[in-house]
């Protein structure tokens, strides 16, 4: 038997559920002492795809209006294409044991958990007051203030402020907020040029298709995928899918339209309401690029990226990255308070649903969201379906608690596409208890008949034999009965989905009813009687 | 004291030896066990779904059959999770809130309100795997996971502990859920036989020769996906192994 | 009624119940042992930067002065290095992107992460430290901070209009988890230690 318990935690590093999809040759960067660098957004070993099998990439869900997004659908397509899934899976389960390792290696970090989620519900519970001090901070450092009540007001607010300046082109970092407005799109139709600086959300603007997760937006595709999007639109050898030689052809086709640009955008990490500062976490240095270089910027924020004071940087430095990529922190920590000389300083503060959002009692604190990512890294189901699965702009656990909010019909069966199994909430570095709203959600959308109906019906069904102990017994009775009737929701449906992947439970001999009326009840009475007598 | 055994229903169904083994080690402690007879469910199927109105009926027939008891034991994490964290679709008089606080699972009770210290008659000299059942894990707090930056500390690991012969084996994943997830296993099919598939492959790759856990639910369908692979491993319950059982 | 009226009327009459008060920020023990200037170097190595001790004689900068020297354009903001790019005369911040070589000095340095910072006044042009194809930056060991936590309670972050710390070379691994240096700044980053000169401000 195994002694050390502590070391029951799993096995060793190199310990992989599929070590088929490791490459031999180590293409990691070195560092100054020649070791492989294994921090941050570097892998622990590259994820490289065997060069023989070429594999389409599978795309995401299919979106039908305010249909109902069919994840289970898209997720079935994604496990079809077995080389994205496993690399996927691999690839982010290894920032997730990235994180264990910064986390494990801290004696304080669930203090600093804890910390961080009562900035952050303190900071919601007085949202008004610390706009109010934000703002009044931002004007007084000369940065110019706008406020959107939606994605569509945001983005008017932001064309309005290019065409003032005659502005044709944007460069931009990273910004889920920006993906939520569809702000790409909008300023598609308005003839002004978007150029994603960051690298995976470019190459996902050049595919014509949404990022996939909230910290490296490419993770589904493979380089050959990325050779084949890179040769389409920027003209490169399609054959060759070095990973550098791919990182490079972009450095210098971005380069040019980076120097060119009419105005910059970065989105928001962190709202220093003390000073009206606006933090950026990247590893690229594109969000210092979008703001430094153009003579326009603008900041677009999200209402809940608040915090009170400079210090608090402190607290959530040190678990954003940390939770995000396992690293201490990001390459590049950018603190933007005041326009430089000879150049006009924006920021858009987007409420699009977040004050609405906090007057839910259940879910308001699904508002202290960092982005960090982690939720996705961990969750088994979002490692196998690929973020596109989701169809939203937040997909894996956090998309599954705040997309019902922009839309509940559309995202109601993303609640669905969970286990429950509760290690999103663990990982969390502002503790929101995903899985329990996950739960919570659940049962808004039953109670609101937005769940399918055969479903509904099946659980009455179940519901009804359940609370009769004389039909339950009947139902689960005899050897064949039980395998057809109980439980119900596992082995009757229209399809047998339960039969296609796995081989069917064997029906016992007799339940623990009947054994015990047999061998325990008969007994019992006789106990009793001899008592009595 | 007196216990009430709870028998979830799909151990009544297709796994009654767990129940029995149940019955059989509570009474080696010489405890007093009743088996309500008009048992039923936990509610779980329904409450998984968010149909908390369908599930109202089978709560209540819950606390009526256990009411009486001082503890409730049952061999299984989600059941019990259930129970403690979401027999929520009733009214929560006096009578419900103290069937729920008593409510304990067959592991957690061993080991925190029994506080036994042997199991003389229980030899299992095999390799195994043990498998958290995610709401056992983190909803009942059976063992530190993998996630939280504390001490480690496992219950079920320090029970098997005192089984001579048990070798325990590690997993490339020890928490990673194995996706049934309850009605997600008939909802999401190909995710979750995906999970099931590395999950045992995992168990596999470690070298186990048998899966252990506290949950039968979570062992049925790897047990089924298992055997669609041509996977050998066989798959048995704690109580089973803490009550003797040789294989 | 404008967005702003709206947005925070909406906040106001969304207010969770209950009260959820500010907690203290608690000191913590430091990660990094005492020898700062061996942690610092130790962390800036992990993220992919160099670090090099100034080195005796007439040539502190002797570590990277082949670096300089190969540069074609080098901006210099520092009084130990003259460049020939003058970064007082710059127009505009696109006048940078030739830029091979940047040396600045770094107000501190954190060793805990192995970062340093600059504000406006180090840089005197922003764009420098993300147009130069490689950035060369002048530490005193004397101003090696222990922790984040201690760097924010500096008061750089309260007066400057931009203040970023460099942790490292720019980096990304975007395409299956390949780490690439230079992704759109710089391509490297080396740190030598170097105590300021004693200079009026």
């Amino acid at each position: 038997m195994s002694e050390d318990l502590a070391g029951h935690e799993g096995s060793s590093e190199s310990g992989m559920i599929h070590p088929e999809v490791a490459k031999g040759a180590d293409e990691g960067e070195r560092g100054q002492d020649g070791g492989r660098l294994k921090h941050a957004e570097a892998a622990s070993r590259p994820i490289g795809s065997p060069k023989a099998v070429r594999e389409p990439q599978p795309r995401g869900a299919k979106i039908r209006g305010d249909r109902p997004i069919d994840q289970a659908e898209a997720a079935e397509r994604f496990l079809a294409a077995p080389l994205h899934q496993k690399a996927h899976d691999e690839r982010l389960w290894d920032l997730r044991k990235k994180r264990d390792t910064a986390a494990h290696g801290i004696p304080e970090w669930e203090e600093l958990r804890e910390l961080a989620s009562q900035i952050k519900t303190h900071t919601l519970s007085n949202l008004d007051r610390y706009l109010e001090q934000f703002e009044a901070a931002a004007k007084v450092n000369g940065v110019h203030v706008h406020w959107a009540r939606d994605g569509a007001e945001h983005n008017r607010i932001v064309h309005g402020i290019l065409r003032d300046h005659g502005a044709k082109t944007l460069i931009k970092s990273k910004s889920m907020l920006t993906e939520e407005c569809g702000f790409r799109h909008y300023m598609a139709a308005h003839d002004i040029e978007i150029i994603e600086t960051d690298l995976g959300e470019r190459i996902q603007q050049l595919d014509d298709e949404e990022p996939s997760h909230v910290v490296v937006p490419a993770v589904h595709k493979t380089r050959f995928d990325v050779a084949e999007v890179f040769a389409r639109t920027m003209g490169t050898d399609p054959e060759n899918d070095d990973a550098h030689y791919l990182a490079e052809s972009q450095r210098m086709h971005t380069r040019p339209l980076i120097l060119q640009a009419d105005a910059g955008m970065t989105g928001c990490n962190f709202a220093v309401a003390e000073t009206g500062t606006v933090v950026t976490c990247t590893n690229e240095g594109n969000a210092d690029l979008s703001g430094n270089v153009p003579p326009l910027q603008i900041h677009s924020i999200g209402i809940e990226k608040l915090i009170p004071r400079v210090e608090h940087l402190g607290v959530f430095l040190r678990i954003l990255a940390r939770s995000a990529l396992g690293s201490p922190i990001t390459q590049y920590t950018s603190h933007f308070r005041g326009p430089r000389p000879g150049s006009e300083m924006h920021y858009v503060l987007v409420d699009n649903g977040r004050s609405e959002r906090l007057g839910m009692e259940e879910f308001w604190t699904s508002l202290k969201c960092i982005r960090c990512g982690a939720c996705m890294n961990t969750c088994p189901v979002y490692r196998r379906s690929g973020g596109l699965s989701y169809g939203a702009t937040y997909s894996g656990p956090i998309g599954l608690i705040i997309d019902p909010t922009y839309n509940k019909r559309k995202y109601s069966t993303l609640p669905f596409s969970s286990t429950m199994n509760g290690s999103c909430t663990n990982v969390c570095p502002v503790k929101i208890n995903i899985h329990e709203q996950i739960f919570a959600w659940r049962k808004v959308l039953a109670e609101e008949h937005q769940i399918p109906l055969l479903k509904q019906g099946m659980m009455k069904a179940a519901g009804a034999v359940l609370s009769r102990p004389a039909a339950y017994r009947a139902a689960i009775g005899t050897a064949d009965s039980a395998l057809k009737a109980l439980p119900r929701f596992a082995v009757y449906n229209p399809l047998n989905t339960w039969g296609k992947a796995r081989e069917m439970p064997e029906a016992p001999r007799q339940s623990f009813h009947a054994w015990y009326k047999q061998n325990r009840m008969a007994r019992k009475s006789s106990t009793k009687k001899d008592a009595a007598e | 004291m007196r216990i009430g055994l709870f028998v979830p229903c799909y151990v009544d169904a297709f796994e009654p030896e767990v129940g029995i083994a149940t019955l059989e080690l509570l009474e080696r402690f010489g405890l007093d066990v009743d088996y309500p007879y008009d048992q039923t469910c936990c509610g779980q199927p329904m409450t998984n779904t968010g149909c908390h109105t369908e599930a109202a009926a089978t709560e209540a027939l819950f606390v009526k059959n256990f009411s009486k008891f001082d503890y409730v034991v049952a061999p299984s994490g989600s059941c019990v999770h259930q129970v403690r964290e979401h027999l929520t679709a009733i009214p929560q008089t006096e009578e419900v809130v103290g069937v729920r606080q008593k409510t304990f699972e067959l592991v957690e009770f061993l080991h925190d309100v029994l506080k036994i210290e042997d199991l003389p008659w229980a030899e299992f000299p095999h390799r195994v795997a043990y498998h958290s059942n995610c709401n056992a894990l983190r909803g009942i707090h059976h063992a530190r996971p993998s996630e939280i930056a504390r001490p480690f500390f496992s219950k079920p690991l320090n029970l098997l502990k005192k089984v001579r012969g048990v070798e325990v084996v590690d997993l490339t994943r020890p928490d990673e859920c194995c996706g049934f997830g309850g009605t997600f296993s008939v909802f999401e099919p190909a995710v979750s036989a995906k999970m099931g598939y590395d999950k045992v492959a995992d168990h596999a790759r470690a070298g186990a020769q048998y899966v252990v856990s506290s949950d039968s639910s979570c062992m049925m369908h790897q047990k089924g996906c298992a055997e669609r692979l041509g996977v050998p491993l066989k798959f048995i319950h704690i109580a089973q192994v803490l009550n003797g059982a040789a294989a | 009624m404008s967005a702003r009226e709206a947005t925070l009327a909406a906040i106001r009459a969304n207010r969770p119940a209950g009260t959820y008060p500010l907690p203290d920020m608690p000191d913590f023990t430091p990660l990094v042992g005492d020898d700062l200037v061996h942690e610092f170097g130790e962390r800036l190595k992990r993220m992919g930067g160099r670090i090099e001790r100034a080195a005796d004689g007439p040539d502190p900068l002797q570590p990277v002065r082949e670096r300089i020297a190969g540069a074609a354009v080098l901006a210099s903001a520092v009084p130990e290095v003259t460049g020939n790019r003058d970064l007082a005369a710059v127009a505009s911040p696109r006048d940078l992107a030739d830029v091979d070589v940047a040396v600045m000095r770094a107000v501190f340095g954190i060793a805990e992460t192995g970062s340093v910072l600059f504000t406006e006044r180090e840089l005197r042009v922003n764009s420098v430290a993300y147009l130069a194809q490689h950035l060369i930056v002048l530490l005193d060991p004397a101003d090696i901070l222990v922790n984040v936590q201690a760097a924010y309670r500096r008061p750089e972050f309260g007066r400057s209009a931009y203040a970023v710390l460099h942790t490292g070379p720019s980096a990304t691994a975007d395409i299956e988890g390949v780490l690439i240096h230079g992704a759109q700044g710089v391509r490297s980053l080396t740190v030598v230690l170097l105590p300021r000169q004693d200079q009026p401000d």
